[in-house]
């Protein structure tokens, strides 16, 4: 069986490996019977979802400009 | 012929965003802007650019990209990869129980929307070590599967994922400490 640790590192891989057989059903049984993986496993899909949301809030907030200064450095850099 | 300085003044600001989205660092943002400017003047695809801003942009991946491979470089050999279980005791007891239960996180619909679940976010992510931060948010962000993103930054694949896993622990500890006020 499992432990909570060993099943985490399973449920985390999972997002950037295919698992393979073994895993995946020794990762099944565990969560069955454990809610708090499973409830790990939800979240970090959700902290995947969340980190998109983040990059194009940052991407799209106008309100973001590129200091002055480092405007003028680069418009002096390409005049070189 | 194109106007760099009218590209500067059009897309400067839109470039940088998309960059400290990415590195997390304005120092670090400014710099590749700067390189991607660079680059751009001594290409021979200047001149004939309709589409500025997509070529500017896709410079500038490969310059964000350059940064975060020599970073990841870095933790790969420093000593938050000592083991591959490195660090990792504080989120569980000896028997490999969970240390902290993780917690239901209820979330009404549009949070991941809201200002101030995306400051928290923020806030998370700049306490992870930044490089770390970094190759999450290229494994996370770009589309690339992870066999290219190790080849990319000449880490094994094994250690990419206990980066990840360390970096996912970490942030969803964060998150249920202070947006959940647990």
């Amino acid at each position: 069986m499992l432990s909570c640790r060993q099943a985490s590192q399973l449920i985390s891989q999972s997002l950037d490996r295919p698992l393979t057989l073994r895993e995946r059903f020794a990762l099944k049984l565990h969560l069955t019977i454990c809610k708090y993986c499973k409830r790990f496993g939800q979240q970090i899909q959700t902290l995947r979802l969340a980190v998109t949301k983040m990059v194009s809030a940052v991407e799209n907030d106008n309100t973001i400009e590129m200091p002055s200064e480092a405007k003028k450095r680069i418009a002096l850099s390409v005049e070189r | 012929m194109a106007n760099l300085h009218d590209w500067l003044s059009e897309h400067g600001d839109y470039l940088y965003r998309f960059a400290l989205a990415r590195l997390r660092d304005p120092h670090l943002a400014e710099d590749v802007v700067q390189e991607t400017f660079l680059a751009a003047i001594k290409s021979p695809d200047f001149a004939g650019q309709s589409a500025p801003r997509t070529w500017l942009t896709s410079i500038l991946k490969h310059k964000i990209i350059d940064v975060m491979r020599k970073n990841v470089r870095e933790i790969a050999a420093s000593d938050l990869m000592s083991d591959e279980d490195a660090n990792m005791d504080e989120f569980f007891d000896e028997a490999g129980h969970w240390a902290d239960k993780p917690l239901a996180w209820n979330m009404p619909e549009g949070t991941l929307e809201q200002k101030q679940f995306l400051g928290i976010l923020q806030t998370c992510m700049d306490k992870l070590p930044k490089k770390l931060a970094q190759l999450f948010m290229m494994r996370d962000i770009h589309e690339t599967n992870n066999e290219e993103i190790c080849k990319e930054l000449n880490i094994s694949t094994t250690n990419a994922w206990v980066m990840l896993y360390r970096a996912r622990m970490g942030l969803r500890k964060c998150l249920e400490i202070n947006w959940l006020g647990a």
